[in-house]
């Protein structure tokens, strides 16, 4: 029988590592991850989990040493934010072109300088374009739940690439909520011991990571890409097995009132169920307004997304990041991107905010719509800032 | 010409294996004395072996996409990380085992990267890997220089050589520093073995890295690789460079296993260090204040050494 | 045997760009570099296998009776094996065109 138990974020995050049967871990202590990272090593002290943590001297050695453990054939975990991601990057790029099914939990935090621990989207957009698979959970089940997901699509091998599950630092990772466990007879069923494609062993030697010359590389990298989009039904058929053996169903695209949205708000990761609050007050009050949280962020679900704001004359995009020098922040950009083949596209007005832990309250949501609504062009505003 | 005849051990080349398990093809410079090296550690490894490379001459002239040189299981990741990726391949096979996912193999991990990649961007991979007390072989190949991007200097470049960034000019004459020591900073992590070893001694070098292998914890090797390109000298006298390196006590051939130190070639007295000097461009432009200079120090840190074999043997007894 | 690298498809890549035929690089020519070229005396040859620990590139062969052969598909010329044979049996003459 799966217990439900109200549970601090990080530590129902590092129970599902152990359920999953990981075999090593690497990760370096930085704020607000610190929970995950101190719970799994008492887990592995107190022997309730089997397998080598390896506390490296710095994040990109953790993702190094990942590589490494993956390429031997060890389901491997990392978990990091922030400065550790951005430390890590080059090797972050590089286990996506190696296809090895690392998973990286990232509790994101707002990149330096100024220094701050608080959450926001800027950590993850800066690695947007790296190969991984990367979606954003909104609550302490969906994190759970996605370390389970994550190495089952990880690793099939009609995918085999890295796999990063966004989860706001603090708002998630230092709060209690209700989490459903799984029996352990259930994830075994979902998720079966990681089958290799490639590893290193003497008996059978290969070689990993070769240098290629201008006349190949191109080859790779469409390599490279096509396996990140053909990646698509691989996920989509985990959601759905996930889904049938526990009733949760998770789409790369969540809808909420859409219906016959004829203003839809965008959101990305825990915001979203705040701004579900604001769509319900605006509901009330007779405005046909809807709400779109991206779930899957790479590969971008084109079709879903314009599936779920047809209809709408105006699109409001909550950004956590600013692109700067740019239009604005990374999601909206996206978000044109995706819509402007159309023949007719609504209005697309982004926000940034939520910047480094700046609150949001479903007000906020509430005027950003109506400013929106009555200002009229495109155009992108820091929400919130003092003048 | 000295021939070693005596050091060789004539005929000892006979008894090597003639199995290679890094195979021509590769495209290392005529007379590269670091892909010897390379050849030789693989040898003495063997088949049981999984190495991780990191970026650098080695790693370039053996895996050009779609060939590859090796015939033992190897991975390239980045130039930093050698030491950590070799921390996650370790850690993998013994958990693996472990869970009985793989059969039980004695594997030897090996770690290589050359000395940029060890002394410099690689130092703090490499002392990680050394305090937690991965149980795996770590192999610097030095050429006292970054090699593969066009002989730029090195922490372990040697006072006074001429590099790309640090040129023998008018004002400044090449190399203001003195090499890095590595072996000691290894030995000073208090691992269970550190050696030193060069091209030119081959039975000393393998018997050096098979010692490295079978004991447990971290092993480090310094091996001198001379580079003919790089150094400025007539590729064929790549072997009688590194000989002249040991005999002039500019690199002496010891090892640290445990804690006690040994000379592995032994000298009563030192070459003078001009010898070693000469047959190299890139000390051409040495003064003789400059090579006096050098001389008082290879004079002084070879007392050192001996100090330390003193002291570490006298211990012990 | 791999082939040419600029004839390889995308798909033909392996997952990851593994490479799966260990030591492949034999397939490569580097004999084409040399400019001089090792000439064997047996009658000096004391079959101590000197000159075979020595080349960097793997291109000595011991025979079964000791004594020595070149590979010349790869020997690159570096003229180790001339220098440090101790009885003066390779000599290094020039590349014929």
């Amino acid at each position: 029988m799966a217990t439900r138990v109200g549970m601090e974020v990080s530590i129902a995050a590092a129970e599902a590592i152990k359920q999953a049967n990981v075999d090593v871990v690497a990760a370096y202590p930085i704020t607000p991850q610190t929970h995950i990272v101190e719970h799994l090593s008492e887990l592995v002290n107190n022997g309730e989990l089997d397998a080598e943590f390896i506390p490296v001297e710095s994040e990109h050695s953790a993702m190094s040493v990942c590589t490494g453990s993956s390429a031997v054939g060890a389901r491997s975990f990392t978990c990091t934010a922030s400065q550790g991601l951005a430390l890590m990057s080059e090797i972050v790029y590089i286990t996506a072109s190696l296809r090895l099914p690392i998973l990286m939990l990232l509790a994101n935090r707002t990149l330096s300088s100024p220094l701050s621990i608080w959450n926001d989207h800027s950590d993850v957009m800066s690695v947007r374009d790296c190969g991984w698979i990367q979606v954003f959970v909104e609550n302490g089940q969906e994190v759970y739940d996605h370390v389970f997901l994550g190495y089952r699509i990880a690793e099939d091998h009609n995918c085999l690439l890295p796999f990063m599950v966004n989860l706001d630092g603090f708002v998630l990772t230092h709060v209690i909520e209700p989490v459903e466990l799984l029996d352990q007879e259930i994830v075994d069923r979902y998720l079966p011991p990681y089958q290799p494609l490639y590893t290193l062993h003497p008996d059978h030697p290969v070689t990993m990571g070769a240098f290629a010359t201008p006349a190949l590389y191109t080859e790779t990298k469409k390599a490279q890409a096509e396996a990140l989009t053909d990646a698509m039904p691989t996920i989509l058929k985990g959601w759905q097995e996930f889904g049938e053996l526990t009733g949760r169903y998770y789409h790369p695209v969540e809808q909420y009132q859409t219906e016959d949205a004829k203003i839809v708000l965008v959101t990305q990761g825990s915001l979203g169920e705040t701004a579900s609050i604001a769509i319900d007050t605006l509901r009330e009050k007779g405005e046909p307004v809807g709400l779109v949280k991206i779930r899957l962020w790479r590969p971008f679900p084109f079709e879903e997304f314009r599936e779920a704001v047809a209809g709408a004359e105006l699109v409001v995009v909550m950004d956590r990041a600013i692109s700067y020098g740019g239009p604005g922040g990374p999601l909206a950009s996206e978000v044109r991107s995706a819509l402007y083949p159309q023949a007719e596209h609504p209005r697309v007005v982004n926000f940034i905010a939520g910047i480094a832990g700046r609150d949001v309250a479903p007000d906020d949501f509430v005027q950003m719509i109506r400013q929106a609504r009555e200002r009229p062009g495109e155009w992108y505003e820091i929400y919130g800032v003092r003048e | 010409m000295d021939k070693n005849l005596d050091r060789l051990g004539v005929y000892a080349s006979r008894l090597v294996s003639q199995k290679e398990y890094f195979v021509p093809g590769h495209r290392a410079c005529q007379g590269c004395a670091e892909a010897l090296a390379l050849r030789l550690v693989a040898k003495a490894l063997g088949r049981n072996n999984v190495v991780a490379s990191a970026t650098g001459c080695m790693e370039i002239v053996s895996s050009p996409l779609p060939l590859t040189s090796w015939n033992v299981p190897w991975i390239h990741v980045a130039f930093e990380n050698a030491a950590a990726v070799a921390s996650g391949i370790e850690a993998g096979l013994k958990v693996l085992m472990r869970k009985g996912r793989i059969p039980y193999k004695r594997i030897t991990v090996m770690a290589m990267a050359g000395d940029g990649g060890t002394s410099d961007i690689g130092l703090q991979a490499l002392s990680g890997a050394m305090e937690r007390g991965h149980d795996f072989v770590y192999v610097c190949f030095d050429n006292e220089a970054y090699m593969n991007t066009g002989i730029q200097r090195s922490s372990s470049t040697p006072f006074g050589a001429s590099t790309t960034t640090s040129p023998a000019g008018t004002v400044v004459p090449g190399q203001t520093t003195w090499k890095k020591n590595m072996p000691e900073i290894a030995a000073a992590h208090n691992i269970p073995y550190v050696a030193t070893a060069c091209s030119s001694y081959p039975f000393d070098l393998m018997e050096k890295v098979k010692k490295a292998a079978e004991i447990e914890g971290p092993a480090y090797v310094h091996i001198l690789s001379v580079c003919p390109t790089g150094w400025r000298l007539p590729p064929q006298l790549a072997i009688h460079a590194g000989r002249l390196a040991v005999e002039t006590g500019m690199f002496p051939l010891y090892e640290v296993e445990h804690g006690r130190y040994r000379l592995t070639v032994d000298l009563t007295e030192l070459r003078p260090i001009e010898e070693y000097l000469k047959i190299q461009g890139r000390f051409r432009h040495l003064t003789p204040e400059m090579i006096e200079l050098i001389q008082q120090r290879v004079q002084e840190d070879y007392e050192k050494l001996k100090k330390k074999v003193r002291m570490t043997n006298e211990e012990q007894a | 045997m791999a082939k040419p690298e600029n004839e390889i498809t995308w798909k033909e890549l392996n997952v990851g760009c593994v490479i799966d035929e260990p030591g492949n690089a034999a397939s490569y020519r580097t004999g084409d570099w040399r400019s001089q070229r090792p000439v064997y005396n047996k009658d000096r040859c004391i079959r101590c296998g000197t000159c075979y620990v020595f080349c960097p590139d793997m291109a000595i062969k011991i025979l079964a009776d000791g004594y020595i052969e070149h590979d010349l598909y790869y020997c690159k010329g570096c003229g180790i094996c001339a220098e440090e044979c101790p009885t003066e049996a390779i000599t290094m003459v020039d590349e014929e065109e």
